[in-house]
């Protein structure tokens, strides 16, 4: 077997990838970011009194976490102008899919770890005369956030990944990028590799934040 | 149900800082707290005693609502707490400002202490005056710290509670709840989760506090404790008071068959 692999292609086609890492990364920590805070707020409307919250969070929840990203992206950019007659861009589109469902795990995540304090800590704080949120502010987010980093990583890691279904909607992202180069030069081997060498370089950072992270808050409390 | 007139050493009591009426509590077809008429004035130290399951830790978390009353009302200062549901009595619903006012007056001890495991001895006991009371950080510090002394431990304010003893993680509940100068302390058997070389340490705070004329109330097993500490002792059985009266009455001279039988599994303590 005789492949001679064509690094001066990866260097010819680089700028171009460069350009679709640009809006993955555009596409990726904005998700991600409208994704974690808006979860918070569904995570609170689970943890809610009323029913009404607590159902419609549920349904929402669900319909995320249940049907594939695929068919949430592409159903974001087609079904809303039938709905609501709202056509997003491409861009738009991906990005509302991608947001959306990251609430929906994110929910999870701070349901679960909400849930996992004891109830003596909202007890003790309680008992000083704390209000709901000053207890949830003060006393159980500071202990949870702890606990759900790993899950927060996770998270960020799978969203990275997922930004890459974008380029079936035609958003000009790094996987986009990778699959028009790689049939235009006939070169899917070169071209992909590096597309995945530079999805590493994205993602490796931030798990090796959230470990540092996670170790210095070991050693705390 | 009502309890017995109260024969106190002083003629003249002070009003009744709370007060409980008809209180009923029910954990879904379980009826733990079957009618309790109950008030407390200042300066008064009440025991309450009682078997497992009689109600006795239900009864003292209503008074600060870390329970819900299922019936009936609790007065602060004679103004009675949360609003009935218009035409229906039974129904009294308590706006969360209310709660958090009661709770800031009536300060509690758990048994399992409930430190905050994320902040050191002194920013447990800063974290009510600061978030609650909404206090300066330094006044905050300089209160938290005379009550961490007061307690004995004014040399681990910069430790976290999980390098304690139990004895130590319980002496900061009472300076965190002292910090708040509540009217009313509650102690929900503070000593029960602790190994017994600790008891005496956490016994001796509560101790000192009784013989600066605090008003507390106090749920425990530790009788011999109960006869020095109280002005008042409660006997809870069923769910209602079986019998009220001052240390030696309840104690010493029980008149119900059931609180001497209750006495006589207690053959260790000694008065």
């Amino acid at each position: 077997m005789e492949y001679s692999f064509d690094f001066a292609l990866v260097v010819e086609t680089f700028p171009i990838l460069m350009r679709g890492f640009l809006v993955t990364l555009q596409l990726w920590l904005p998700s991600l970011a409208i994704g974690l805070a808006a979860g918070f707020l569904l995570a609170l409307a689970r943890l809610a009194r009323s029913r009404l919250l607590r159902g419609g969070s549920l349904v929402y929840i669900e319909l995320f976490r249940d049907t594939p990203v695929l068919i949430q992206l592409i159903w974001f950019y087609y079904a809303f102008p039938i709905l609501i007659g709202v056509q997003l861009s491409p861009f738009a589109a991906a990005l509302l899919a991608l947001a959306l469902n990251t609430s929906a795990y994110g929910a999870e995540i701070f349901r679960g770890g909400i849930q996992s304090i004891a109830r003596g800590q909202w007890e003790g704080a309680k008992a000083l005369g704390m209000r709901h949120a000053d207890v949830l502010r003060r006393i159980i987010l500071p202990q949870v956030f702890k606990l759900m980093l790993p899950a927060f990583t996770n998270r960020a890691v799978e969203v990275a990944k997922m930004s890459s279904l974008a380029s079936v909607l035609s958003v000009h992202e790094l996987m986009y990028q990778g699959r028009l180069l790689s049939s235009t030069y006939y070169r899917p081997f070169e071209i992909l590799t590096t597309v995945a060498v530079v999805y590493f370089v994205l993602i490796y950072p931030a798990t090796f934040l959230s470990m540092t992270l996670e170790r210095r808050m070991a050693g705390k409390g | 149900m009502q309890a017995e007139p109260l024969s106190m050493p002083e003629s003249t009591l002070p009003p009744p800082i709370l007060q409980v009426s008809g209180l009923h509590k029910w954990f879904g077809s379980l009826h733990v707290l079957r009618g309790i008429d109950f008030s407390v004035a200042a300066g008064e130290r009440v025991a309450i005693i009682g078997g497992s399951g009689s109600g006795k830790s239900t009864f003292l978390r209503c008074l600060n609502f870390m329970e819900m009353p299922t019936a009936g009302r609790i007065a602060l200062d004679g103004t009675p707490l949360g609003r009935a549901a218009a035409g229906r009595p039974d129904e009294v619903r308590y706006p969360e400002g209310e709660l958090c006012q009661v709770r800031e007056r009536v300060g509690m001890v758990f048994q399992q202490f409930n430190l905050f495991p994320h902040m050191t001895v002194l920013e447990n006991a800063m974290e009510g005056l600061v978030t609650v009371k909404r206090m300066k950080k330094a006044e905050a510090r300089e209160r938290a710290l005379r009550e961490l002394d007061k307690v004995g431990l004014g040399g681990k304010t910069d430790v976290y509670p999980g390098r304690l003893s139990g004895g130590q993680q319980q002496r900061v509940a009472i300076a965190r709840a002292l910090a708040m100068e509540p009217e009313i302390l509650l102690f929900d058997e503070p000593t029960s989760s602790l190994d017994p070389e600790l008891v005496g340490e956490v016994l001796r705070v509560i101790r000192q506090l009784a013989e600066e004329g605090r008003t507390m109330l106090l749920v425990t097993h530790e009788l011999g404790f109960a006869y020095h500490f109280a002005t008042k002792v409660i006997f809870l059985a069923d769910g209602v008071f079986h019998e009220v009266g001052t240390p030696d009455e309840v104690l010493k001279h029980p008149r119900q068959e059931r609180t001497r039988a209750f006495l006589e599994r207690f053959t260790e303590f000694s008065f």
